[in-house]
């Protein structure tokens, strides 16, 4: 581990340089292993955050409420400890940076991390697809990657990206708090190519099946909708 | 070699000698799905066994739930790495489904609504090792966990017990299916922590 970032007040960046990576593609996660003195091990899977860079990849965890995994990585875990991992992991929940589709990206919570790599990796490689994400998060303080996001929103050929609010919202956000809403994903603004979307979802398991079942609901084929879902009901 | 991670100790949750290696316990049951859940309706669903293009059998719901069942008790294990014990499940066992169907065929490939698949040995899904289950926990099956009626192969990674269940294909080859096409293990014994090609 070769640096760890607070991204929120329970979501913390880790960077780990690893031996012998060849690259990896936007929404691949990777399984960290750790080993306790007498030989217990715990493993638990992490999406990678962007693209790698000098051999360095990044993975951002969000500490669980007795999570044993994301609680050492957060809070014990140091610059210069050494972890197993292995990867990259996924082959399915990626983005194809040739594939000029729009891409519409839905994020709840932490959902964001995968995400991230693919607007990264779009960032990096100048690529002009049309992009816009949509994140929900409880109230802007959780905002992983905010500034970052809003950084290159702003810029030319940048992605267009979206917070929507569950708890608390800016003062300047004119939508109320709430949970997810099917206008909410209904964006026909962005997709001025006429090209049918791929879409990429993720967050938790209710989250995710109400977010599918609008981009369902507003037209977009089942095959275009690319689901990935952590934890249960 | 296994290298010990400073600080870590773990918090040596509960096990159990049911527990496949590399597995932990939960109480919660996780969906794992590639895309949305698909809306299917029982009065429009059908199950069938087929041999290439030829429906050797199939049933509407109505057929389908008058069929014999069994009450299930299972352990079930999950790739990603959660397993959960003693869960119930009704259901028609596969032995029953192919009673009457003469076959060569030594694999299958199990076909779901929305277009998922996957391969399995035919011989897995006998002697009493699956079924088509349509409740679990005394209730419907819920669509996301493939409710109306999922296939139901507790011994092998879960990904093989296909959600939303339409046919069970008897094949020669052992062709891989949606996950297996994407890097996971034909075969997905949790014992033997086949999780990805080459393990």
């Amino acid at each position: 581990m070769t640096a760890s970032r607070v991204e929120t007040a329970t979501a913390h960046t880790l960077s780990l340089r690893v031996d012998e990576w060849n690259g990896h593609l936007p929404g691949q996660h990777i399984d960290v292993r750790l080993t306790a003195p007498d030989g217990y091990q715990a493993v638990r899977s992490y999406s990678l955050a962007a693209p790698a860079l000098d051999g360095v990849i990044e993975i951002t965890v969000q500490r669980l409420p007795g999570g044993e995994v994301s609680g050492f990585l957060t809070d014990t875990a140091m610059v210069g400890d050494q972890f197993e991992i292995r990867g990259p992991l996924g082959n399915w929940f990626v983005w194809d940076q040739d594939d000029p589709s729009p891409v519409l990206l839905v994020a709840g919570g932490s959902g964001v991390v995968p995400l991230m790599s693919m607007i990264r990796a779009r960032d990096r490689a100048d690529i002009q697809t049309p992009l816009h994400l949509i994140h929900s998060v409880r109230t802007p303080q959780d905002r992983i990657y905010g500034d970052e996001l809003t950084r290159l929103a702003a810029r030319a050929g940048g992605p267009s990206v979206t917070w929507l609010y569950t708890r608390t919202a800016p003062p300047t956000e004119t939508r109320p708090p709430g949970r997810l809403r099917r206008d909410d994903l209904d964006d026909g603004s962005t997709w001025t190519s006429g090209a049918t979307p791929i879409c990429f979802v993720c967050g938790p398991t209710g989250f995710v099946e109400e977010a599918a079942n609008h981009l369902l609901a507003s037209g977009h084929p089942a095959d275009r909708i690319r689901t990935e879902r952590f934890g249960g009901r | 070699m296994v290298h010990v991670t400073r600080g870590f100790t773990g918090r040596h949750p509960a096990t159990d000698d049911r527990l496949p290696p590399g597995q932990y316990l939960t109480d919660d049951f996780p969906v794992l799905s590639a895309g949305p859940t698909p809306a299917i309706r029982r009065d429009e669903w059908t199950f069938s066994v087929r041999d290439g293009d030829q429906a050797l059998r199939s049933w509407t719901w109505d057929e389908f739930t008058a069929l014999a069942t069994e009450d299930i008790t299972v352990d079930i294990h999950c790739v990603t790495r959660w397993s959960r014990l003693d869960t119930t499940w009704r259901g028609v066992a596969i032995d029953d489904l192919l009673a009457d169907v003469d076959t060569a065929a030594e694999y299958v490939l199990a076909r779901s609504y929305g277009g998922y698949t996957t391969n399995l040995p035919l011989e897995d899904l006998l002697d009493g090792k699956a079924w088509i289950a349509y409740e679990h926990d005394g209730e419907d099956l819920p669509p996301e966990h493939g409710g109306p009626a999922r296939l139901l192969v507790p011994h092998l990674y879960f990904w093989k017990s296909a959600k939303w269940i339409k046919s069970l294909d008897l094949v020669d080859d052992d062709d891989p299916g949606f996950w297996e096409t994407l890097g996971y293990h034909d075969y997905g014994d949790p014992w033997r922590e086949q999780r990805y090609q080459g393990d």
